[in-house]
């Protein structure tokens, strides 16, 4: 018996750009007690389609064009806004990615926690807080009655993502819409989150439709799944079928790009050390009590010729802020950093600028990290001018061969950033960081942002730059199935320290550290 | 929050100096002096008119002394007024002043805030463009010609309310306010319709709509809270702003307050009633951006634990 059936849902939006058809003539149905696991890349339509059910879209300029969602047996998407509204955070509720922006910072947590009761049920004050206290006891959020009145930014994204989920049950609704609800977590608090939800499920027999682009999880929870891509669905089947017979394409793709398993790259190991770093610490203010933390703490490493060493760890970590030092780009508080035996620390910004050239830096968002007023040309040309790498006479010829280098077209260089897709701009900062021949190149998080098929494309990238270019890298990240895939090595960090650094495959196959064992007991793979 | 505040008068003390220090030597390089006047005044009772003022000493000498005498509480004599002191001169006006500038800011805040959250709830669509389409009127318009407007169109065209005076008629202080107010609620308008735009955009608005909430509930609870923050850290330089610039208003309505003694000394080559009042007007910027720097931040959990937490 399904709770929620939904025909033929189309939803555009009119933009000045044009008309957007984000959700294409799509059908799916929930059952009652059911996980319906959506998944898809960014842009599917995924989100929308089940924003568009609850009158979550910002209309205009989205406008649902045609579809009936049948939830017991009425039509939400004929409903009034003041019937929708009745219907939203009582018997349908909504979980969100990100729990740092999802919960009012202004108000109270006990204050967003009772909302729901005093609105949809007209229950008193003191009620409502003793069933919000419950609530918050049954997601595991411990002291919950010392913690009723405290600020959302006294809570950790975790204890947050609780929070959440608290407000969107206290009403004891018949489906849950969860929105990537464990994308922005670490993944041991990921594996926390991900338990509690399917706890909760069972307990309360409730339907839930769990939209995610990340299949591991999806294949670890969901009952049934729908593929979606472009606005449309391309596949829906009982989990089982999808991962292990998958009928369409694009499934199949989509399995293909999430890497499982070896090291898959050669390795290009010299016998050389390149980098060798020794009790290097960097101290940050904490804003919150004016006092310095340490985010690396004493940390010794070395990095070998042509290696691609991995660092993982949780956010927070100290892991970003390891390159960053090594760069010199943060200045650490003590220790030594030896490129090829120079000492890096304590050089004024000109005797470090010909070492700069050498050392280069991939970031995490390339949204973010390109300048959105220069064209591809000028972001490439730059480092080439500015070390004199090439001349004004070369420097055509140097871009357009970085441009071949990262499987851009050479007519795209007189683009900006923002006509570009993100796999597209990541290629330009690879590109620029490669622009200046260097032989070492920090990656922080080169590919979080990026989707898993575009992730593939851009892994390869790097493999054929590593060996063509004879690149050594220290590749940051915490996705440990795109670490074990790429790295000869791998270094684990907590709270600013190494918990352990060794070869990739004898890590995974026998590591000795609780840490280690449980970050990667909480990555679900395929 | 207390060492917050008490870094903030510190940091208070170079300003006024500054400010005290350069109209101190500027207002005696500009042609002409106190005492004259169309009617030559007689060389010997000019001579003595400085004496009794101690212009006659050397400038330096004058500067210190007025220094000393306003640690005091001192801020001399005027020289147009005599047998006023100026600090008497200013507080005379104050009351006045203020009640104008305060009825001003209501005006200024309802109009504004009612404008923008208005105009901030359909952004791009007539309810947008129609109230900022004013607000841009409004801040165009010179208040020299809306006073009068508004005296014609409410006073003698409709006889609503009396056209002159402070608190002789009822409503008398109805046209001077809405006439004073009118600039700063087109500011306020545009300020809340920023500052309402990006709440709205907000992920933990999508959280209050999802929740199924009236909308009058995630508009007064949960956006305006901080939508308003631009808002409240304009009303300090705001407020000062209207008691400064009252003067306009208070002539053309007739009010009996603080503004007048500015535009007057001026002309007067007053020296020590252009010091008073610009060390009077200073020192409320001063205090009033303190002021509404400190409700922003109060406004902010976060920041107001920050703070408390940090050293108060």
């Amino acid at each position: 018996m399904s709770i929620l059936d939904v025909k033929n849902l189309t939803t555009r939006f009119h933009t000045r750009n044009g008309v957007v058809t984000a959700v294409d003539d799509v059908s799916f149905s929930v059952d009652k007690g059911e996980i319906l696991g959506i998944v898809g890349e960014s842009g599917s339509g995924k989100s929308v389609s089940c924003y568009s059910l609850l009158g979550l879209i910002p209309m205009p300029p989205g406008n649902i064009e045609s579809g009936v969602a049948l939830f017991e047996g009425r039509d939400l998407l004929a409903m009034s806004e003041s019937e929708l509204r009745a219907v939203r955070g009582d018997d349908i509720a909504m979980i969100f990615q990100d729990p740092m922006t999802s919960l009012n910072p202004f108000l109270t947590i006990g204050e967003q926690l009772i909302e729901p009761l005093i609105y949809h049920r007209g229950i008193k004050r003191a009620a409502a807080k003793a069933r919000a206290i419950e609530l918050m006891e049954e997601t595991g959020i411990v002291n919950a009655q010392g913690r009723f009145n405290a600020y959302p930014h006294e809570f950790s994204g975790g204890m947050r993502q609780r929070v959440m989920i608290a407000m969107a049950l206290i009403n004891e609704p018949k489906l849950l819409i969860a929105d990537e609800p464990t994308t922005a977590l670490d993944v041991t608090i990921q594996k926390q989150i991900l338990e509690l939800i399917a706890d909760l499920q069972k307990r309360r027999d409730l339907a839930v439709i769990f939209i995610s682009h990340d299949l591991g999880v999806v294949r670890h929870l969901a009952d049934r799944v729908v593929v979606m891509k472009e606005g449309k669905v391309v596949e829906q089947n009982v989990t089982e079928s999808i991962f292990e017979n998958p009928q369409d394409q694009y499934t199949q793709d989509l399995l293909d790009a999430i890497p499982s398993g070896e090291k898959v790259n050669e390795d290009l190991r010299g016998d050389e050390i390149l980098i060798e770093v020794s009790g290097l610490t960097t101290e940050f203010l904490d804003r919150n009590t004016g006092k310095p933390f340490k985010a690396v703490d004493d940390v010794s490493f070395n990095i070998q010729h042509n290696e691609i060493l991995g660092l993982v760890g949780e956010s927070g970590s100290g892991k970003s802020t390891i390159g960053r030092s090594i760069l010199q780009l943060v200045e650490p508080s003590s220790g030594s950093v030896l490129f090829r035996g120079e000492e890096l620390l304590g050089q004024s910004a000109k005797q470090l600028k010909p070492i700069r050239r050498r050392m280069q830096m991939i970031f995490q968002d390339p949204y973010a990290s390109l300048n959105p007023r220069m064209t591809v040309y000028d972001t490439l040309a730059e480092p080439l001018l500015y070390h004199n790498v090439a001349t004004r006479g070369t420097i055509d010829a140097h871009v357009l061969e970085l441009m071949d280098d990262v499987g851009l077209a050479r007519s795209a260089v007189k683009k900006y950033p923002h006509e570009f897709s993100g796999g597209q701009r990541q290629r330009i900062a690879i590109g620029r960081a490669i622009a200046t021949k260097p032989e070492f190149i920090v990656a922080d998080e080169p590919v979080s942002a990026l989707d898993v098929t575009i992730q593939k494309q851009i892994l390869e990238l790097i493999m054929n730059l590593v060996a063509k270019h004879n690149l050594t890298m220290l590749f940051v990240s915490h996705d440990l199935s795109v670490v074990r895939s790429l790295c000869d090595r791998v270094l684990v960090l907590q709270y600013g320290k190494i918990v352990e650094i060794g070869e990739t495959e004898s890590l995974w196959s026998s590591s000795k550290e609780d840490y280690t064992q449980k970050l990667m007991a909480a990555v679900h793979t395929l | 929050m207390i060492r917050f505040t008490i870094m903030r008068l510190l940091q208070a003390i170079p300003v006024l100096f500054t400010v005290i220090t350069v109209t101190f030597f500027l207002i005696r390089q500009a042609p002409g002096g106190p005492f004259d006047a169309e009617k030559p005044v007689i060389p010997a009772v000019k001579r003595a008119l400085e004496a009794k003022y101690n212009l006659d000493q050397p400038i330096f000498q004058q500067y210190l002394s007025y220094f000393g005498d306003l640690f005091k509480g001192d801020m001399g004599p005027s020289f147009k007024y005599p047998g006023w002191q100026v600090e008497d001169l200013i507080m005379s006006g104050l009351p006045i002043t203020a009640e104008l500038a305060f009825y001003a800011l209501l005006v200024a805040l309802v109009i504004g805030v009612l404008a923008g959250c208005v105009a901030a709830l359909k952004p791009n669509s007539p309810q947008d463009y129609i109230p900022m389409s004013l607000a841009m009127i409004g801040i165009c318009f010179p208040t020299f010609l809306l006073g009068p407007l508004l005296v014609l169109i409410f006073g003698f065209g409709l006889n609503l309310v009396p056209v002159s005076g402070w608190g002789d008629l009822p409503g008398d202080k109805i046209l001077p306010s809405i006439t004073l107010g009118a600039a700063y609620a087109a500011y306020v308008a545009r300020l809340t319709r920023g500052g309402m735009l990006e709440v709205l955009n907000q992920d933990y608005i999508r959280t209050a709509r999802a929740k199924g909430l009236p909308e009058w509930v995630v508009i007064c609870k949960h956006a305006l809270r901080g939508g308003l923050i631009p808002t409240v850290s304009f009303l300090g330089p705001a407020f000062a702003g209207l008691l400064a610039g009252s003067f306009v208003v208070e002539t053309i309505f007739q009010i009996p307050g603080l503004g007048r003694f500015y535009v007057q000394a001026a002309f007067n080559r007053d020296y020590t009633m252009i010091l008073g009042t610009t060390i009077f007007l200073s020192t409320l910027i001063v205090v009033f951006n303190l002021l509404s720097d400190l409700l922003a931040t109060w406004l902010n959990p976060r920041l107001r634990q920050q703070y408390s937490g940090g050293g108060s």
